[in-house]
């Protein structure tokens, strides 16, 4: 009661009430389970059986080498659209431009692979094309960033602008550019050995698990380095230091010596080259050529993944297994239920992202008075002994 | 260009711009009220399969478009609940309202009619049909003014003149009546509304409620005025157009409808220079055109050509002071 009777901030009644596995456990779960349960019922409302749904799923993304494949080449791409968003996050920037700087950061990718593919081997390329998709996603996010930091042009609305500016620059670069010539298709040639990223089968043969044809590849231990450099940059670094103070007060900041218009810049190009670097996954290491709109959405299920990770990024790996997990297990859904379409994932999705961030204080009231009563108790009975002596 | 090519783009550019006008009016209700709203595209969307699937069900255009606001107004209510009373992040909100509709409405298509996420083919009575003004048809031979009101003023279905009314409909209830003003002053000052004795959060929930029918309105048009049925993710970002004409016209209802016609056009051109050549500039690649709306917004933020200033509380939950 206490608590909420508090109405300068939510920040401060958090901290004194509640302890961190309430705080960092059992709310965010609370959260998802919210969204899942809803899920459920419009399993129901199709009248679908939801467990069995639930059955079908865990099956097809866990229960064999191949789909656990699937699962882990999916969680990649979200891992690395989802940090993205989270070190926006960190400097109270909302990048919703991740789509569209995967999609350049994708052009990166083709470049160097297109120009090396022919006459060295993949690790030559690797970390060139690593530099391209990073410097290609980077310099998409730089124009929003900019008009954000000099302009105040609110960089929520450029980066959707710049999501569909990048998605007609693309179509055309590939349609009237990068087609070549004689073929219909509208996407590049087919890269030679040299732009084939080595898939990870013969790793896990190693523990005696079969993955099949699925296309996981070495871009997962990328994105698991990349994580490390989230959390080494944002909680061990001075500029990470300062991008969190730039998040939670711009005005403390530049008392501090921070310069806003500096640390947005800087934590956007970060963002955005962390999302051109997805590219890299189904580019390089699944299709070997670039393709209209090969990015598929996992750009924007980077915010759902950030969001549910709380912008940490043990919780994005978490999250992105999750979603690499709907995402395998809800096409192995739509092949045995047809009335239950991946569509359904776009759904949980949605309300992974309504329970988990719009709605993210809706059961606090509850449950911090839950835990007072639970905790309340214990220390009367103390209290009434100690008046009694 | 000769005359009758002019009239049959500007013909397709009022087809093209209704849905654009009534998503950015209701974008003006809810962004005037303080609250963001970047999921009209998802409620237009939600509205669009509404109308298909109820119209395809009861054969009834009347129906259909009840369905689509019903529909466009839950949703509505939902990042009301959200950014209102949950105090929540109304950009958050407005994402989850984008995607649980793009999902929701090809799952639910997928599940009720197995055509790929489609509604069936509308009958002719779950359609809005073109209405021929009176005189029309007389008035035909008349030399120039005569196609003009034939070809581009009548002939359109009725959200068309719908859309058309809500523009000084909805600059009457903004600048003329008491509701309009609290409007306005609730998005840019809402202690000082509060303070009145009016109540903030009734106040933003109408202006909330309007943005869904609006969004509601303008997802019928597309697929039971338009065309003839619903087809996933059939909005393809009008909603988002919707949002920049919006700010281009600087939230305010006569420059939406210059902006919304102005996009409207661009696409009209779009459609029609496909492959066709200009002279002293070559071809003009059609995605040009496309990105063009965005680019044009992209510059207007950037306060390079005037400067768009959001209503100043917008996106700022109320805490009431106690």
């Amino acid at each position: 009661m206490a608590a909420a009777s508090e109405t300068t901030g939510t920040a401060r009644p958090r901290r004194r009430g509640l302890p961190g596995w309430i705080e960092y456990g059992f709310i965010p779960l609370a959260n998802i389970a919210a969204a899942f349960l809803v899920s459920g019922l419009v399993v129901l409302f199709v009248g679908e059986n939801p467990f069995e749904a639930v059955k079908i799923l865990l099956w097809g993304a866990l229960g064999f080498g191949e789909g656990i494949g699937f699962t882990l080449f999916y969680a990649t791409n979200f891992m690395m659209t989802g940090l993205a968003v989270a070190v926006a996050f960190h400097a109270g920037l909302f990048n919703i431009g991740g789509e569209g700087q995967a999609y350049v950061g994708g052009l990166g990718v083709t470049l160097a692979a297109l120009a090396l593919d022919r006459y060295v081997p993949w690790w030559v390329t690797f970390p060139v094309a690593i530099c391209g998709a990073a410097l290609f996603g980077a310099a998409w996010a730089l124009i929003p960033a900019w008009l954000q930091a000099k302009r105040g042009s609110h960089i929520v609305i450029t980066t959707i602008m710049f999501n569909f500016i990048a998605s007609a620059l693309m179509v055309w670069l590939l349609v009237d550019h990068l087609t070549p010539a004689g073929s219909m298709q509208p996407e590049t040639r087919t890269f030679e050995a040299g732009g084939h990223l080595p898939e990870l089968g013969g790793l896990f043969a190693l523990f005696g698990l079969d993955i099949g044809g699925a296309p996981v590849n070495i871009t997962l231990f990328v994105a698991l380095v990349a994580c490390v450099f989230v959390y080494v940059l944002i909680w061990r670094t001075r500029l990470g230091y300062e991008i969190r103070a730039v998040g939670f007060n711009p005005t403390a900041a530049v008392y501090a010596g921070i310069s806003p218009v500096k640390i947005t810049i800087v934590a956007m190009l970060i963002s955005g080259a962390l999302a051109g670097i997805m590219a890299l996954n189904p580019v390089m290491g699944e299709q070997y050529r670039l393709q209209i709109d090969f990015v598929a959405g996992a750009g924007f299920v980077g915010i759902a993944v950030a969001l549910m990770g709380r912008a940490h990024p043990v919780g994005v790996i978490l999250a992105s297994i999750l979603f690499g997990m709907l995402y395998q297990g809800g096409a192995e859904l739509a092949f045995e239920i047809p009335s239950i379409s991946r569509d359904m994932i776009v759904v949980i999705q949605g309300l992974v992202i309504l329970f988990a961030g719009a709605l993210e204080n809706m059961f606090r009231p509850g449950i911090t008075r839950g835990y007072a009563l639970l905790t309340a108790p214990r220390a009367e009975p103390a209290r009434a002994a100690g008046g009694g002596s | 260009m000769d005359f009758q090519t002019i009239l049959l783009v500007l013909d397709s550019m009022v087809r093209l711009s209704i849905p654009l006008i009534l998503a950015a009016l209701a974008g003006l209700y809810s962004e005037r009220s303080g609250i963001f709203d970047i999921g009209l595209e998802g409620k237009m969307l939600a509205g669009a399969f509404a109308a298909g699937a109820v119209g395809a069900v009861t054969a009834s255009a009347w129906l259909g478009l009840g369905a689509a606001i019903v529909a466009s107004v839950v949703l509505a209510l939902v990042h009301g609940f959200a950014s209102i009373t949950q105090r929540g992040n109304q950009i958050v909100s407005g994402v989850a309202i984008n995607f649980l509709a793009a999902g929701l409405t090809a799952f639910l298509g997928y599940a009720w009619f197995s055509q790929g996420g489609q509604t069936p083919q509308l009958p002719a009575a779950g359609r809005f049909q073109s209405l021929t003004l009176p005189g029309a048809e007389t008035l035909r031979e008349v030399p120039v003014l005569g196609p003009i009101y034939f070809d581009l003023i009548s002939g359109h279905n009725l959200l068309v003149y719908l859309g058309l009314a809500a523009v000084p409909f909805t600059w009457w209830v903004v600048y003329r009546t008491r509701f309009g003003l609290r409007l306005r002053a609730v998005g840019e000052n809402p202690a000082a509304v509060d303070t009145a004795g009016i109540s903030v959060t009734w106040l933003r929930y109408r202006a909330v409620i309007i943005c869904g029918m609006l969004c509601g309105v303008a997802g019928a048009y597309l697929s039971i005025a338009q065309s003839a049925g619903f087809v996933r993710d059939m909005t393809a970002g009008k909603g988002f157009i919707a949002l920049a004409a919006l700010i281009f016209a600087k939230w305010r209802p006569w420059p939406v409808l210059g902006a919304c016609l102005l996009f409207g056009l661009l696409d009209a051109v779009a459609i029609r220079l496909q492959g066709a050549s200009l002279p002293g500039i070559g071809e003009v690649p059609v995605q040009f055109m496309q990105a063009l709306p965005y680019v044009l917004t992209v510059i207007l933020l950037a306060g390079f050509i005037g400067k768009a200033v959001p209503p100043r509380a917008g996106g700022i939950p109320y805490v009431k002071e106690r």
